[in-house]
């Protein structure tokens, strides 16, 4: 009965909406559907990964250059996030009292300021007052650093590049093969092997020689500094650095914390117990603490880089183009058709996390104690 | 009496010895510094790195935001770089001279009285609910959560049939509407996540998705994304005379973004109430709505309050994202200000920055303080009634 009634009233409420919606977007002379999709965008991004021309592309296609861009960012501060917060969750719980008070600060300052503020101020107040074109600071290998972004040598692959990825390929595969077999001649004779350095070998001395062997299939295009701009080599927009700092900088205090609470979670008897077996106090990190703290640790990381994804959608007060500035901005302004626009939007967004919590419920059974 | 006195003498202790102190390389000044800053070769380097980081980094941030800094002034020339001054750090005067437009936004001058009665009100509803010990918490609680959003719609809002003229919510902005986001969001958030929480944990199949759905949906997308639907679509959703005001339409999608994180912190307190207190509940013959209210919201709310905390938090700092649907809450009027010509130097933008960031981190820092001694309160608890 309450079923049926909460149904009802729930249908009704959605019927109403959709009523008054289609009502108001006739009345507003505003298109419905996803028909847009195929029509020409006519708006220029000020950075795409694919082939984007405003006179050709497609709404479409705009969506992907803003997705990419907004996969390009997060991406990339994961990974530096990841590096940060692991160094100062570890700083943290260092026995010098100097070192954890001053990675306590950090997490203390960084957490209680709102990220926007963050981003704000470094496109602004940091990013913006970096010298004009004229007084460009010159860097070493021929980049420069001005207040339109970083310019950088842009790596040229010759065609027979793809030899040297194709060995480092295999580097990496021979190197998985040494420890397997390390591992199991260990288990059958109890013989230790040490294969650090020849897999180091494989994985980087192998890409090597080929590099060399192929003639330096690469090349490096540098920075050209003109009177009104500067050409060739990578451009790195100040945008895209604004907001890769914050984030960066943001998502490791939370990522520190994380990491502070799963060291912690290992009790010290584990610690003792390895010690009295008389393991070594790398083997017993590597092989007792570790996998213990990672159990714990996992789960919350990978919330955190959902967080730093969603919170990649902040770009749009600095202009940086990631999927919400280019689609549910500049698409929603020209089409008008917000429904359909948001949707979409909220849509990608809500894929990511729910395939993200999909793997981790996977990984949380697979890492489940036993009980008894 | 002579063999007496010829037997050797003993030594008797009659009290123990007083224990000897701690060795000198241990105590004192010098024994904690030698345990906690040089322990090892690395952990003196350490300590070297760090020295030299903190001479590296405080001086100059010391001189620019207090000994070198401009207190007074009326315009740009007094932060600029002079003769008289050619190293000038945070303009300061230009924080003194746009404060009450941080604060007030463009309330109405001669109303702004108004604004700091809420201020008053509200700062009482806060200590009267987080003061742990206060006498009536319960009405404190309907205070918080029923007198005081109405009150403030009046006071705020205005309403003439008792001489309070009406003020648009396009004129309020700074403080007030980051208070006002924020407050909104918590007296929102905490029963609608209460429903949800407990929506999500119900037997009838309807409730529990319906819950689930909308828990996951939000919590699965930024905040922006429910502020852009909630500012643009959701005008198109209702009939043309019903459209709510931005402000409004801003607040209603804060409130339903904090509601869904607030729904999982409620639901992982009920979780940790164990199973005897359902079943002891219901052998008592109590209703569901009564053992909910009763027995089981009371110790699930009481176990997750930091949580709670964290999550206040959190919304107060994601009310900074009202700024990009263009309302005038205090970031955005910092920005504004930032942007005035008649202050424009080269350190305006970051005393700008310096004072919202310290006053996010004041708020922030003494929630998370809250939280931290609510917690500690209630580990002693659970210690205690362990043993």
């Amino acid at each position: 009965m309450l079923q049926a009634a909460l149904l009802v009233i729930v249908v009704g409420l959605a019927v109403a909406a959709a009523h008054n919606a289609a009502h108001n977007l006739a009345r507003a002379n505003i298109a419905h559907g996803f028909g847009f999709w195929n029509n020409t965008a006519g708006f220029d991004i000020s950075q795409t990964l694919i082939d984007y021309s405003s006179s050709t592309s497609t709404f479409g296609r705009a969506f992907w250059v803003g997705l990419l861009n907004t996969l390009l960012v997060a991406g990339i501060a994961i990974v530096l996030a990841t590096i940060l917060g692991f160094t100062i969750g570890i700083a943290r719980l260092s026995r010098n009292w100097l070192v954890s008070r001053l990675a306590g600060g950090y997490v203390e300052l960084i957490r209680n300021i709102p990220l926007l503020l963050q981003i704000l101020f470094w496109y602004n107040a940091v990013l913006k007052s970096l010298p004009e074109l004229r007084g460009s600071v010159a860097l070493p290998f021929g980049g420069f650093l001005n207040n339109r972004g970083l310019f950088l040598p842009r790596p040229v692959f010759a065609p027979d590049f793809g030899a040297v990825v194709i060995a480092f390929a295999i580097g990496i595969a021979v190197a998985i093969g040494l420890y397997i077999w390390a591992r199991r001649r260990q288990e059958h004779t109890g013989e230790q092997v040490r294969v650090l350095w020849m897999a180091l070998a494989a994985i980087f001395g192998l890409p090597l020689l080929i590099f060399i062997v192929a003639g330096r299939p690469l090349s490096f295009g540098v920075p050209d500094m003109g009177r009104f701009n500067i050409r060739g080599g990578l451009e790195i927009l100040p945008e895209f650095a604004a907001l890769l700092l914050a984030l960066t900088i943001y998502t490791a205090a939370f990522i520190a914390e994380v990491v502070r609470a799963g060291v912690l979670s290992v009790s010290t008897g584990q610690t003792e117990a390895a010690q009295a077996l008389g393991l070594r106090s790398g083997t017993i990190l590597r092989l007792v603490v570790v996998p213990q703290a990672m159990r714990v640790i996992i789960p919350p990381l990978t919330s955190q880089y959902l967080n730093l994804t969603k919170n990649s959608s902040l770009a749009v007060v600095i202009g940086y183009p990631d999927l919400v500035q280019v689609f549910a901005g500049t698409v929603l302004n020209i089409t008008g058709q917000a429904v359909e626009v948001i949707a979409i939007t909220m849509a990608v967004y809500l894929a990511i996390s729910l395939f993200t919590s999909l793997a981790m419920n996977l990984y949380g059974r697979s890492v489940a104690i036993v009980e008894r | 009496m002579a063999a007496i006195s010829d037997m050797p003498v003993q030594f008797l202790r009659q009290a123990p010895a007083a224990s000897l102190p701690p060795p000198a390389s241990r105590a004192g000044v010098f024994g904690w510094l030698r345990v906690n800053l040089c322990s090892s070769p690395l952990n003196i380097a350490l300590t070297l790195i760090c020295i030299v980081f903190i001479a590296w980094v405080v001086p100059p941030l010391l001189r620019f935001f207090l000994i070198d800094a401009t207190w007074s002034g009326s315009d740009r020339e007094a932060c600029i770089a002079s003769p008289a001054n050619p190293n000038p750090g945070a303009c300061w005067a230009f924080i003194r001279v746009w404060s009450s437009y941080f604060v007030y936004g463009f309330y109405p001058i001669g109303q702004r009285w108004r604004v700091d009665l809420f201020f008053l009100a509200l700062a009482f509803g806060i200590g009267w609910l987080l003061w742990l010990r206060a006498p009536r918490r319960d009405i404190g609680a309907v205070y918080f959560f029923v007198v005081l959003p109405i009150l403030s719609l009046v006071l705020l809002g205005g309403l003439p049939l008792i001489g309070l003229s009406y003020v648009p919510t396009n004129l309020w902005g700074g403080i007030l509407v980051t208070i006002v986001v924020a407050t909104i969001g918590m007296v929102f958030s905490l029963p609608l996540g209460i429903l949800l929480a407990l929506g999500r944990r119900s037997r009838i199949p309807v409730v529990r998705w319906l819950s689930i759905m909308f828990i996951e949906f939000v919590r699965g997308v930024p905040l922006i994304t429910v502020l852009f639907m909630a500012s643009v679509m959701l005008p198109l959703f209702v009939p043309e005379p019903l459209a709510p005001d931005k402000l409004v339409r801003a607040l209603i999608g804060v409130a339903m973004f904090a509601s869904a994180y607030m729904a999982e912190v409620v639901r992982g307190g009920l979780v940790a109430i164990p199973r005897g207190q359902y079943e002891a509940a219901q052998a008592l013959g109590l209703t569901y709505w009564r053992m909910t209210a009763l027995i089981i919201l009371p110790q699930a709310l009481r176990v997750t309050l930091p949580n709670i905390v964290n999550v206040f938090i959190a919304l107060f700092k994601d009310t900074t994202l009202v700024f990009i649907i263009g309302i005038f809450d205090f970031l955005r009027t910092v920005e504004v200000a930032r942007g005035d010509q008649k202050w424009a130097s080269p350190v305006t933008s970051l005393t700008g920055y310096a004072f919202a960031a310290m006053f996010y981190f004041v708020c922030c820092y003494a929630m998370s303080r809250y939280a931290q001694r609510v917690e500690a309160r209630l580990a002693r608890r659970s210690a205690y009634k362990g043993r």
